[in-house]
């Protein structure tokens, strides 16, 4: 169950009032009115209350009821009044005037602005509905969004995912059905070791504060050990049992070392990778042919095992069986096969991964390896634990209790922004795999509606023709070659090049490449980028400085631009806005109708299934709209099926709101899973005209809690299986098998072979095919080493800061006082060998440019690593702030020094600088070297470019928020 | 100068901030910003808010710093506020008795109406707890949140400081230190919960709580040297070991 924190509040009476004392009235009406909604002040969708004294917000707190953060609240949501309140609030529709990034801007009407961009919509889905490029940033209503742009008939969609998470969501769904980040979180209760790979401290953060403060302050008898393997000291490290601070990048090896430790003890749970992961089934051993690797099925497609007791192949799905698991087995067709698990520990036993080997490489002694190994499988065997809670697996047997193995793992930031991002989340899957530590007591746990079949889903769509819808949506999830979006010469159909050779499994598509692309028409050329709240043109961006050039460039021939429409939503003055020809100016998050829906990225926790909502908490004192609101009216006006009835009017003229509470994304499926039908249907259902009055009264959130015995196990779980189905959850209650190896990979490995009628185009993309898509973990330097033959030793990372999230918090009066400049971070031993002290300013060179920032000593960060704080440097004028704040002075982007390129191969182009499987932007594959500045060199960062102009009358100097309101 | 209490209460409110636990994420700070800017003494203005130097009144800062280098090396993160004492010096330099101690819960205060605005308070404090409002030229501070703890508009839950309400880590707690049997007092007396630089002699009423001892090994039970060395010997190949389990789907 939902667990509360523990923090002690003891119940004072109300003294009487002391003779010679100031008299102080304590119980002054706080609040007319209280409403709950969904904080936005980053994207980790807490549950607040807003208090409301006289129109004006008196306070925000943390809804003490809700599942993501049960009453706290983080700096970010207790500084919503700033941000409600901001200077840097659009307050009209804009159309540019003067050069594009000069920022001349005149306002015009909502409907002028409507019937231009519906004009030029219209126009390129009545000819090539893919030259509009719609991409969204830290969106949450991509159910929405992702929907309208497959309606509008262009693949050319995505969120920010591509640069964020997409390495963890991808490893995790196609190996166990589930994913680290916000998918999933260890059983804080029950666990007895937690290992920590790097993570986004800004993110997912109520819910790992609230866990890590409960896991450290059990009882003696009850402790439990974290452990956080990070090149840098902060946040969640600083308060580890033991600190790793690895060398970046090689998380993968130091996991692989220790599965090779655990299977050299044999300390691995084989009774759990037989029943519930692909141990047993069979992987043909043919080199040379065409199915050598690909699991062995019969004539419906359905793996096989070969059963020791009776001698034969059977299903290996099927209960009871007895699977040969070492030896290789002669099929009756003659060829041989090995067991998946032989594979995995012939692959993983080989010396290559012995600690001794790979401990200088990742920069711990090879005994911590050794240690480290010895301890999580002492946690999971010799320290299970078991709750005494009978249950059901999928085969109909019953279990007394769930037994735990209470070692869990929590991965992200870090692992996910290296280009061996993929494999080595994978690879870390794996290690919980044979621990048997996956959904179970005191383990990593899954979060509703996962787990997933490992690797399904529906498959990304291609454009169907002009003013056609796309088949399905335009994110999917490939099974092999013949699902990826390419051309009959292998070339790329989407402008980011996502599910091409060169990023097959790119889940999230890979917006950090969409302006290159775009800008070099390649593989096509676009007509307009349509972007929603997404600073592409500042700290979203690689290069940042090339990209504002892209997004300015002309072509000399025409005088044209090369990207030729720009139209772009945001409710704040961001870098990007200058940018744009139209501005649609978005509200803020506490004046609009929102869907925190599980069609997207809802608010479950281990043990429930929960949606949310927003509501307008305050009305705009300006002419605004809500972007999905303008989604869907755009969509209405562009007679998009599904937006409009057979009469050609609006299906949904109240906005979202109507959206939310009629649309059908399956018959009885909608956005929200709470109070369908009659109010009391959960899940499946059909629409309720009540249903936001009623997730309203209910504080804004619905949760549909989890019987306890389906909590635990749920990839085989009868009970939760049949749970989740009913409630539209998953589509079937069979059982899902957990992937050590993954038979999608090996597909593409084999098209790299020559294999298959889809085959990459030429042979360094099979070359690379074939050395990243592995089925099994595999751990490779990351592609920026190649770097440090060139003279860049250093690797840059950056952190995130727990109160900013991103560029957010810039215009935010009281979060930038926290943090309004970022220096460069140094260990004290590399600051002694260059020379530096704290103070002073240096050049951070990499292969693609400089950056200037000034340097503070420390010593918690691994010896050849710098790293700054991310996203903290502004543009001048950006954000409505005086062009002389130090965000523009003394704070800076690495962005600069990231290119979003690889350098040349030999015929001259440059992959993206992601990782090869997934496409995830490989932010932190950076390598630099430090160049002290010289006396004469100007105290400031550089590059600088010329101010944003001041949007409206300058703003306020002196705030006095508050003032009066503690009047009754 | 301002007399303390004569004959003050057994009652000590104030607060107990677990270091072990705090991840430095500055909400308590947030917090106590937003509840205070529109509370007791509001505003809590804010300065060159969108300029070249911002700053303003804040309650509750967090200081994060390093301690020891290498494998004796940490990272701490130190919230501060006031801390309450039960002798300060802040309340008795002042010459108008508008910085006083109450007599019935130990909270220091100061009386808006009565101050002049002269700093003493603010040298005073050796722990830099003070905050001057500028704008209006009165001294502010922590008021352990007098009015949530007493408000009996809120429910019963919502009284208590905003800045343990809000902590996510749960480091922070709130509750009656003149009384030895209190929770508060029990967690301080089992954690070995100290004062601020107790030398100099303001018997502060917060306490922090130190970081626990690290788990060394898993779970306690250390994995030592020889156990990991033993493993090194272990004989034969692991496939021998799994070639014949006969094991169940």
């Amino acid at each position: 169950m939902t667990q509360q924190r523990r923090f002690i509040a003891e119940s004072i009476p109300v003294p009487p009032p002391q003779p010679g004392e100031q008299a102080i009235d304590y119980s002054v009406r706080t609040d007319d009115e209280v409403k709950a909604t969904t904080c936005y002040m980053c994207a980790c969708r807490c549950g607040i209350k807003v208090h409301l004294k006289n129109g004006k917000i008196r306070f925000i707190e943390g809804n003490r009821d809700h599942p993501v953060n049960r009453g706290v609240l983080c700096a970010k949501g207790s500084a919503g009044i700033m941000t409600q309140y901001s200077p840097a609030r659009l307050t009209k529709p804009l159309r540019r005037v003067g050069e594009r990034g000069a920022g001349e801007f005149e306002e015009i009407e909502w409907e002028e602005a409507l019937a231009v961009v519906t004009e030029r919509l219209a126009r390129i889905r009545a000819t090539d509905p893919k030259r509009l490029a719609f991409f969204t940033g830290r969106d949450q209503s991509q159910a929405l969004t992702g929907w309208w742009a497959s309606r509008f008939g262009t693949p050319n969609f995505a969120a920010h995912g591509g640069f964020c998470s997409v390495n963890m969501a991808a490893a995790g769904l196609y190996s166990i059905g589930g994913a680290f980040w916000e998918f999933g979180e260890p059983d804080w209760e029950h666990t007895r070791y937690f290992l920590m790979f790097g993570v986004a401290e800004d993110h997912d953060s109520n819910p790992i504060k609230i866990g890590l403060g409960q896991l450290k302050s059990r009882p003696k008898e009850n402790r439990a050990k974290f452990v956080s393997v990070n090149p840098i000291r902060t946040g969640y490290s600083a308060i580890a049992d033991e600190w790793l601070g690895i060398k970046p990048g090689t998380d993968g090896l130091l996991v692989l070392s220790l599965i090779h430790e655990l299977l050299r003890t044999d300390r691995i749970d084989l009774e759990f990778l037989v029943r519930y992961t692909n141990a047993p089934w069979l992987v043909i051993q043919e080199p040379g042919s065409e199915e050598h690797g690909l699991i062995y099925r019969n004539q419906e497609g359905d793996p096989l095992a070969l059963d020791r007791d009776t001698g034969n192949y059977v299903d290996a799905l099927q209960p009871g069986i007895r699977p040969h698991l070492i030896g290789p087995a002669l099929l009756p067709d003659g060829r041989q096969a090995r067991s998946v698990f032989e594979l995995l520990a012939a692959r993983y036993l080989d010396p290559q991964y012995a600690p001794d080997k790979v401990a200088p490489q990742i920069g711990i002694p090879a005994e911590t390896i050794r240690r480290i190994a010895r301890e999580l499988a002492e946690v999971a065997f010799e320290q299970t634990i078991e709750i005494k809670q009978p249950w059901t697996d999928w085969a109909g047997r019953h279990h007394d209790s769930f037994v735990g193995r209470p070692v869990s793992m929590h991965a992200m930031r870090g692992v996910s922004a290296h280009s061996n991002g993929f494999q080595t989340c994978r690879a870390i899957h794996v290690l919980q795999m044979l621990l048997g530590s996956i959904d179970c007591p005191g383990g990593w746990r899954y979060k509703p509606p996962f787990p997933k079949t490992p690797g399904s889903g529906p498959m990304p769509s291609p454009m169907v023709g002009p003013n056609q819808p796309l088949g399905g949506m335009p994110l999917g999830f490939p099974q092999g070659p013949n699902d990826l979006l390419v051309d009959a010469l292998g070339r790329p159909q989407r402008i980011d090049k996502a599910y091409s050779w060169e990023a097959p499994l790119a889940l999230h598509g890979l917006m950090h490449m969409l302006i290159h692309n775009a800008w070099k028409a390649d593989p096509y050329p676009i007509d307009t980028l349509f972007l929603y709240m997404a600073n592409m043109a500042w700290n979203s961006s690689m290069n940042t400085a090339g990209t504002m050039q892209m997004l300015t460039d002309k072509d000399p021939a025409t005088g044209d631009y090369r990207i030729p429409f720009v139209i772009y939503s945001d409710a704040y003055y961001s870098e990007m806005v200058s940018f744009a020809d139209i501005i649609l100016p978005d509200t803020t998050y506490l004046e609009r109708w929102d869907c925190i829906s599980l069609l997207d990225r809802p608010i479950s926790h281990a043990d429930a299934a929960a949606d949310a909502i927003r509501q307008p908490v305050v009305q705009p004192d300006r002419d605004v709209r809500a972007f999905q609101d303008v989604l869907l009216d755009l969509g209405a006006r562009l007679q998009l099926p599904g937006m409009v009835g057979e009469d050609g009017r609006p299906l949904y003229p109240g906005g979202l709101h109507d959206y939310i509470l009629k649309h059908e994304r399956k018959p009885g499926i909608g956005m929200l899973s709470g109070f369908r039908g009659d109010g009391n249907e959960i899940g499946r259902g059909k629409p309720n005209p009540d249903q936001i009055k009623r997730y309203v009264e209910n504080g804004c959130f619905f949760q549909a809690t989890i019987p306890e015995n389906a909590r635990y196990y749920r990839y085989g779980n009868k009970d939760y299986l049949t749970w989740a189905t009913a409630r539209g959850l998953i589509d079937s209650p069979d059982t899902m098998v957990l992937q050590l190896y993954s038979e999608p990979m090996r597909k593409f490995q084999l098209a790299a072979e020559g294999f298959g009628p889809k085959q990459p185009p030429n042979e360094v993309d099979a070359a690379r095919i074939r050395a990243y898509c592995d089925p099994l973990p595999v751990w490779y330097p990351p592609f920026g080493e190649a770097e440090t033959k060139d003279g860049f030793p250093l690797h840059a990372l950056t952190q995130r800061p727990m109160h900013m999230y991103h560029s957010w918090g810039t215009h935010n009066a009281w979060l930038r006082q926290l943090q309004a400049r970022n220096p460069i971070f140094v260990h004290h031993k590399l600051a002694g060998k260059l020379d530096l002290a704290d103070g002073d300013w240096v050049w951070i060179e990499s292969a693609h440019g400089r950056v200037k920032a000034e340097v503070k000593l420390m010593d918690g960060v691994h010896e050849d690593t710098i790293w700054t704080w991310n996203a903290i440097g502004k543009r001048k004028g950006a954000w409505n702030l005086d062009p002389e704040a130090p965000e523009a002075k003394q704070g800076f982007l690495l962005n600069h020094v990231i290119s979003e390129l690889l350098p040349p191969r030999e015929d001259g182009y440059r992959y993206t600088n992601s990782d090869p499987v997934t496409g995830q932007a490989a932010w932190f594959d950076l390598k630099v070297r430090l160049v002290k500045c010289g006396p004469d060199e100007i105290a400031a960062t550089e590059p600088s470019f010329a101010p944003q102009k001041q949007l409206g009358p300058a703003p306020v100097r002196t705030l006095r928020y508050g003032a009066g309101m503690n009047k009754p | 100068m301002t007399s303390l209490p004569a004959n003050p209460a057994m009652r000590r409110l104030g607060l107990v901030i677990d270091l072990d636990i705090c991840v430095g994420c500055h909400a308590c700070a947030v917090n106590c910003k937003e509840w205070n800017a529109g509370g007791h003494m509001a505003p809590l203005t804010d300065f060159d808010a969108f300029g070249e130097k911002p700053s303003g009144v804040w309650f509750n800062r967090i200081h994060t710093f390093e301690a020891g280098e290498g494998a004796d090396g940490r990272t701490v993160h130190f919230p501060k506020s006031c801390l309450h004492c039960a002798e300060p010096d802040c309340v008795t330099v002042c010459p108008t008795g508008a910085s006083f101690k109450r007599s019935a819960d130990g909270i220091v205060l100061v009386n808006e109406d009565m101050c002049i605005g002269c700093k003493l308070c603010s040298w005073a404090c050796p722990y830099g707890a003070r905050e001057f409002d500028e704008d209006v030229g009165v001294m502010k501070k922590c008021t352990l949140c007098v009015d949530r703890i007493y408000n009996e508009t809120l429910p019963q839950h919502e009284r208590v400081p905003a800045c343990v309400s809000t902590c996510p880590a749960g480091a922070r707690h709130f509750g009656d230190l003149g009384d030895p049997t209190s929770e508060v007092s029990q967690l301080v007396a089992e954690r070995g919960g100290y004062d601020l630089m107790p030398e100099l002699g303001y018997k502060p009423t917060n306490k922090y709580l130190p970081p626990r001892p690290r788990q060394n090994g898993a779970c306690g039970t250390a994995v030592t040297a020889t156990q990991v060395e033993a493993e090194a010997d272990l004989s034969g190949h692991p496939f021998l070991r799994w070639v014949d389990r006969m094991l169940t789907r």
